[in-house]
């Protein structure tokens, strides 16, 4: 039993912490709040140079052969510069799902382009509200494709999408679109992050072509997947955002002395630690079975997922609480994180449908039965 | 990252599976419930020391210790998977973590020869049982307001004073005891360390009744005990390094402890299953179901947590601050499950008299977690500790540091 990062790991987190670090900055981050125009391309381009972007794509694709542990480094990393870049869809979605269920013709098409920064393949998956893939009304008849998708992630970014929708036998499966195609409508919705756009994506009879591999269950280990990577991109701006209260705690003086020095605030920034290091440690175990194929990755998914989501919404609200009346304005740091944490609950699906499946998954145990 | 055992850590937990086998029968859920580390009467201490003895015989007793003292060098981590081998088999409770985890490392530290040949190997077969004299009426969280005082007596010493909270005192033949021997200078620098026999009629134990009706604590008089010189534990008025080695040991014991103490969250599907809510099988109302998705995450995470700290403990650092946070966590979590098991198994008759076994179950859980909460640091100084030694936030004020204790 290793429940830590090797040598090897830690070196490439530090290696991606100094290059985003030197892009990615907050300034950045409010400047693209305030212009609306949220994908930092830039960022994308320093990854996709670095050979950051086939991190756990095969060699043969142009990737490095790297697993789930290097990208949730990656992710990690992401989160805590709070880079306005497609991480999540593309790297910890799109390009595992190709690479389970796609083709060869598609990885080769497709893969090659994601490592160059050229490709962004957008995740469209929710509609109506929901996630889960029994819910789909999104329909392909004779490689055609109708239905509304919202929110789609970077999707007026994107030059493609995969997207779940019903077969002809009524089975929910993912279709590769290209989003230049004709019968492709897309509007940018308004996000609670502007820095990271969202869009809803109309197909009216939109040419697609079916990954083979997937079904309703590899969505699911895709959505596992994705939760467990997310969790790392939600403790990395948790941990930012902790870090900078807990900066701005020991400088700001009230009452002779820094109010990091008074147990209402010490002790508040101690339980946002702790709730921290409890989803960090779920996530671990996450990115273990996801590397490993354990069978526990749907349960393990679940409580890093809701650990996350727990830990970012209490670390955002309170370091903005912290900051006082500085922490209530549009030009400080604080509600970057905020916006954030909202939008990356968003986009896999809130606690509840998470509770859902964990409780699920544990009734079926056999001690549950008795 | 690797969750499973490597091939050195299969094989141990072969061997110690081969072993607790051949030596012990596997639970089957209708065990009598326990204590993990308290015995509550002669019977189960007897049947402690007994697989305790055998245990040390087979050479699986304080398996973290160092061969050179009997043990078994054995990893951080080699002693998780002991303690999740041996918790599958109906055993005793473990009455001797104070002295091997806390005791027995301290002595190994500050000890003399002498003191280390006496305390050690008796230790180590159950033989002796340790309790651990610290808390005192007026010192809990501030232990080194202690007030007990030892004084020299030509070549020996004389200590009086009272102690309370010492778990297991009432069974214990020997204790680790705390005293205030120069209130002449600051508080931290005028204690001392010693080893006494819980047997010496100058000691006189009461047990004291906690909220669950049980008693496993104790308060402990002591007046007018004469020990030798060659009781103390380290050197006079170094009482307070001393008592750091064993108050970082008691987190280690913690650390590598069952890192979840008390019920399972999956228990209480179990029991959700068995019960109603609004007309219907409990677990198939959304609340109940949120609140128990809510409990199998946090105990988990405190799960892995414990296992993050077996890595580093592994890799050579110290026992660190990070056990803060499960001591932090785990005792709310304890306290809010069991009064959720108490509410879905309590009708009215559950909570205010015991109707059936679940109502019992929860209802001591409810009533034990509080404990959780308090002892060895309570939820407080874990948050001041995690705010100043892990995020570096400036320090509580402080008014006793510099001034002698006499004039506190």
């Amino acid at each position: 039993m290793n429940f830590g990062f090797s040598e090897e790991q830690d070196t490439i987190r530090e290696t991606l912490a100094r290059m985003l670090g030197d892009h990615a900055t907050l300034e950045v981050a409010h400047t693209r709040l305030d212009s609306g125009e949220g994908f930092d391309t830039a960022t994308w381009s320093a990854l996709a140079e670095g050979g950051w972007l086939g991190l756990a794509m095969s060699e043969a694709h142009g990737g490095s052969g790297m697993g789930a542990v290097e990208l949730a480094i990656l992710a990690e990393e992401v989160g805590r510069c709070m880079a306005a870049v497609p991480c999540l869809p593309v790297l910890c979605m799109a390009v595992p799902a190709l690479q389970s269920a796609g083709t060869e013709d598609q990885r080769r098409s497709l893969l090659p382009g994601i490592a160059e920064g050229r490709t962004i393949i957008a995740m469209a998956l929710a509609e109506g509200g929901g996630l889960a893939p029994d819910t789909v009304s999104a329909k392909v008849a004779q490689g055609r494709l109708s239905g509304q998708k919202s929110p789609v992630t970077f999707g007026a970014e994107a030059t493609h999408a995969l997207v779940a929708a019903t077969d002809e036998e009524d089975t929910p499966r993912l279709y590769l679109a290209d989003l230049t195609a004709s019968g492709v409508t897309t509007s940018a919705l308004d996000p609670i992050d502007r820095t990271r756009p969202t869009a809803e994506i109309v197909f009216d009879n939109a040419p697609v072509e079916l990954l083979p591999g997937s079904d309703p269950a590899a969505i699911y280990r895709l959505l596992s997947g994705a939760a467990v990577l997310a969790a790392f991109e939600q403790i990395g701006l948790a941990g930012r955002a902790l870090a900078l209260t807990t900066a701005y705690a020991g400088e700001r003086h009230a009452f002779g002395r820094p109010i990091g020095g008074f147990q209402a605030v010490k002790h508040r920034l101690a339980d946002m630690f702790a709730k921290i290091e409890l989803a960090r440690s779920n996530a671990f175990f996450g990115a273990w079975a996801l590397a490993s194929g354990d069978s526990r990755l749907p349960e393990a998914a679940a409580v890093a997922r809701l650990s996350a989501l727990d830990a970012v919404q209490f670390v955002t609200e309170e370091s903005i609480q912290l900051h006082g009346g500085i922490g209530f304005t549009w030009a400080a740091d604080p509600h970057l994180f905020l916006r954030r944490g909202w939008q990356l609950k968003a986009e896999l699906g809130p606690a509840v449908l998470w509770r859902e499946r964990l409780i699920d998954n544990l009734a079926d145990a056999p001690w549950a039965a008795s | 990252m690797d969750f499973s055992d490597s091939p050195e850590e299969a094989t141990f937990r072969a061997k110690a599976r081969d072993w607790l086998n051949a030596n012990a029968t596997l639970r089957d859920g209708s065990e009598k419930a326990q204590d993990h580390f308290m015995a509550r009467d002669a019977d189960e201490v007897a049947r402690a020391r007994d697989w305790q003895a055998r245990k040390a015989k087979a050479g699986w007793a304080g398996l973290t210790w160092p061969r050179a003292f009997g043990g078994r060098d054995a990893t951080p981590i080699e002693q998780v998977i002991w303690n999740q081998e041996e918790g599958r088999y109906a055993v005793p409770p473990n009455v001797f973590l104070i002295g091997i985890g806390l005791v027995g490392p301290t002595v190994m530290i500050h000890g003399t020869q002498s003191q280390k040949t006496a305390v050690l190997p008796r230790a180590l077969t159950g033989e002796d049982i340790w309790c651990q004299l610290f808390s005192e009426p007026a010192a809990g969280s501030d232990l080194a307001g202690i007030r007990t005082r030892a004084r020299r007596d030509g070549d020996d010493w004389v200590i009086s004073g009272q102690k309370v909270w010492t778990s297991g005192a009432h069974y214990s033949s020997h204790g680790i005891l705390l005293a205030r021997t120069d209130p002449q200078v600051p508080k931290h620098k005028g204690m001392t360390m010693f080893l006494v026999d819980m047997s010496d009629p100058a000691i006189e134990t009461r047990p004291i009744r906690q909220i669950s009706g049980g008693a496993s604590f104790n308060e402990v008089f002591i007046d007018d005990l004469r020990v030798p010189d060659s009781a103390r534990l380290g050197g006079e008025s170094e009482g307070w390094k001393v008592a750091l080695t064993t108050l970082m040991n008691e987190r280690f014991s913690i650390s590598v402890g069952r890192a979840s103490g008390g019920a399972r969250a999956e228990e209480l599907i179990a029991l959700a299953a068995r019960v109603e809510r609004n007309g219907r099988p409990a677990i198939q109302d959304g609340e109940v179901r949120a609140r128990i998705a809510d409990f199998v995450a946090r105990q988990r995470g405190l799960e892995f947590t414990s296992y993050r700290v077996m890595t580093s403990l592994s890799r050579g650092d110290a026992p660190g601050e990070e056990g803060s946070i499960g001591k932090l966590l785990l005792g709310k979590l304890r306290q809010e499950m069991g009064a959720f098991g108490l509410e879905l198994a309590g009708t009215a008759a559950g909570v205010s008299a015991v109707a059936d076994d679940d109502a019992a179950r929860w209802r001591n859980e409810y009533l034990t977690a509080p404990g959780n909460r308090i002892a060895g640091g309570s939820d407080e100084i874990q948050r001041t500790i995690i705010g100043e030694r892990i995020l570096g936030l400036p320090p509580e004020m402080r008014v006793d540091k510099t001034v002698p204790f006499s004039e506190l």
